[in-house]
């Protein structure tokens, strides 16, 4: 996974967390950040398609477990 | 600095990521009136709320929430519920959407059936007014219409036949509508007009309905809240009175000192004078409605007035109530327009065409809006249109003849200078009050002075059209409106006062007054008519309370001046005065004629 892609989803994450110093890896979940719930997932999502420029099918969401899958499917649809 | 993207055009990349940061940054601001918002949803509200928060907290309130579980709108207040009882909400927000109309029309139903359709669905939500209105009388209710639907089966035969999903949102709207003025506690936030303004295609995200049952997109979300901020800050009685303008490119193209009053782009010769003639009359229509109009403008003051003659100009020198035209810095002068009006700076909105005075203006009075104008004259109306910032929750006879009132003044103080005793003055302004208990007519007018009176008032209790209604049927009040006119015009009513008995005792919960009046004597005539009242009543004496706030510095005398003594004053500010009336009292007010309303206009 290139790291540009990690980066550029950090700083949408340290906006949306209001956390300048937070930092994300591939294996990042949602139990590791404080305040990643329901409803800011979906901000996270919107957030993602606005940054990266892809929209996400329904369904497309449902299996992904961590940051790095987010990402993958991001690469894929970008591909 | 992120704070502009609240501002029309929104920036949607901050409202998403940066809803945390803007909030923490706005919640610095000290000077925040708290209100409860209950937010009561026929769809998903998580983000409305949070966008809600945001454009409530620029607007400078502080909002708490109470949010329905999904889709509870209606249970929510047709039954008893105890939690939302103990929230006692300021504002209960139906934020509801096409997903919410309970029974659609089914093709080739009769037009007689779909009348029927219309009449019940209109009276499903005027029973929740009515419940909102028995179970929580102190709340204004924003209620939102109805958008189109997102498909047409029958395409453009769905806006034609009466059963089309199309021709009946269009009937539910127009019906809503009507009925809603005979809900005077009741706001309609139109996401009929705001869906068209963004465009259906926009507004329905069908994915995101299908996930999270958002019924709209996050810019049909960041649309709705703002204008739902909009009427709940209108509803406190916050909105804006002045429009402070530039001259040179701003309301002409070309400068009047350089290209010469021949030389200026007004009128129908070219489209940039089309354009700024489209905003010229976009300015009039806004002071037609009661928006006051002052220029500011750095210029040779000679040379800001000729401008005026181009002959095609919509806007005339006498439309403005305030000209600032020379070289001071603009802070100043527009400090001076605040004044000169008697009104306060949050109430002015000052456009500019040159970014360094906006910037300069807003960094220096930060309490003044500043629209990001652009250089782009064709976007001058929508930007200022848009921002809402003159958004009303009623428009009453006194707001359309507001700016007369701002006229007649400037000819009264014209008229001051010429005397040199005051009370020579104020004789010959001849001036006639009309004091009376609370009239039906006047409800309207009497809730919005409590809610936008600041500088002249003792208590600022705000009070809603439902409270004012009670007051006025309620024996166990004095209740007084008072009107005044003089030689110059009729200056509307302008003064409240609200006692409530208890024995021999009347405690003034409201005094105001509006301060287009000020240093006229209205106050002792306001006064003379209390104690009148009160020896009606049986009572012997009057407690006034004086409740200190950040705008009402210049009443903290105003007890002692009327005679009452000290019985108490806190640290924060605030005192308790006491009035013994005596049998023999002399009326205060020299320079008024009071004239006494018929007897059957008035409530007791």
């Amino acid at each position: 996974m290139e790291q540009s892609i990690v980066e550029r989803a950090q700083n949408v994450f340290r906006d949306i967390f209001s956390n300048p110093a937070l930092s994300i890896t591939p294996s990042t979940t949602a139990k590791d950040i404080e305040g990643w719930d329901s409803f800011t997932h979906i901000t996270l999502i919107l957030a993602m398609e606005r940054e990266f420029k892809v929209k996400f099918g329904l369904g497309e969401l449902q299996s992904l477990t961590s940051v790095g899958d987010l990402l993958t499917l991001i690469e894929k649809k970008n591909a | 600095m992120e704070i502009a993207a609240l501002t029309y055009p929104f920036d949607h990349r901050i409202l998403l990521t940066r809803k945390k940061a803007l909030r923490e940054e706005l919640l610095k601001n000290s000077n925040l009136l708290e209100k409860r918002v209950a937010i009561l949803g026929g769809s998903t509200t998580a983000e409305v709320r949070n966008l809600l928060e945001i454009f409530l907290l620029k607007e400078g309130i502080k909002p708490s929430f109470y949010e329905s579980e999904y889709n509870q709108y209606y249970s929510d207040v047709s039954f008893e519920n105890p939690s939302l009882a103990a929230f006692n909400p300021d504002i209960i927000y139906f934020h509801t959407s096409f997903v919410n109309v309970k029974t659609l029309p089914v093709p080739g139903q009769s037009p007689e059936a779909v009348d029927d359709l219309v009449a019940s669905e209109t009276e499903r939500w005027k029973s929740l007014w009515r419940h909102c209105a028995l179970r929580y009388p102190k709340a204004a209710v924003i209620q939102n219409n109805f958008e189109a639907p997102d498909i047409r089966i029958l395409g453009n035969l769905e806006g034609i036949y009466p059963h089309g999903a199309v021709s009946f949102i269009r009937r539910l709207n127009e019906a809503l509508s009507k009925e809603i003025v005979s809900y005077p506690h009741v706001y309609m936030n139109d996401i009929g007009y705001l869906s068209s303004l963004l465009g259906l295609e926009r507004w329905y995200d069908k994915n995101f309905w299908f996930s999270y049952k958002y019924a709209m997109s996050f810019e049909g979300m960041v649309l709705t809240a703002h204008s739902a901020a909009l009427l709940i800050k209108a509803v406190f009685g916050g909105m804006r009175k002045c429009l402070v303008l530039d001259l040179d490119n701003t309301i002409w193209g070309g400068v009047v000192g350089d290209d010469g009053v021949d030389g200026l782009q007004i009128g129908k010769e070219t489209p940039v004078a089309e354009a700024y003639t489209d905003f010229q009359r976009y300015v009039k229509k806004l002071n037609e409605r009661g928006i006051i109009l002052a220029v500011c403008s750095k210029n040779d003051p000679a040379n800001a007035k000729s401008g005026f003659q181009h002959p095609d100009n919509i806007l005339k020198f006498d439309d403005f109530a305030v000209f600032k035209a020379n070289w001071e810095n603009k802070d100043k002068n527009i400090r001076e327009i605040a004044q000169e009006l008697n009104i306060g700076l949050d109430a002015l909105v000052f456009v500019d065409d040159n970014p360094a005075e906006r910037v300069f203006v807003k960094s220096q009075l930060p309490q003044v809006a500043v629209p990001p104008m652009g250089d782009d004259i064709a976007q001058y109306k929508t930007i200022l249109d848009r921002s809402g910032y003159f958004e009303p929750a009623a428009i009453s006879d006194e707001d359309l003849k507001r700016s007369q009132y701002y006229e007649q003044q400037n000819r009264r103080q014209i008229s001051e200078e010429s005397f040199s005793d005051y009370g020579d003055f104020l004789r010959s302004l001849e001036m006639k009050a009309e004091i009376a208990s609370f009239q039906p007519v006047y409800i309207e007018r009497i809730t919005q002075l409590t809610n936008k009176t600041n500088q002249f008032n003792l208590t600022t209790r705000r009070y809603t059209l439902a409270e004012v209604s009670a007051i006025a049927n309620d024996s166990r009040y004095i209740k007084l409106q008072g009107r005044l006119s003089d030689k110059f015009g009729d200056n509307g009513l302008i003064s409240v006062v609200i006692a409530q008995l208890e024995g021999t005792m009347a405690h003034v919960q409201l005094w105001l007054m509006s301060c287009r009046v000020l240093k006229r004597d209205m106050e002792l005539a306001m006064m003379d008519r209390l104690i009148e009242k009160c020896h009606q009543c049986g009572v012997r004496q009057i407690k006034g309370y004086y409740f200190k706030t950040a705008k009402n510095a210049m009443v903290a005398e105003f007890y002692k001046n009327l005679g009452f003594s000290l019985m108490e004053s806190q640290e924060n500010g605030d005192s308790i005065w006491l009035y013994d009336i005596p049998d023999s009292y002399q009326n205060q007010n020299r320079y008024i004629e009071t004239v006494s309303v018929a007897p059957k206009a008035e409530s007791i």
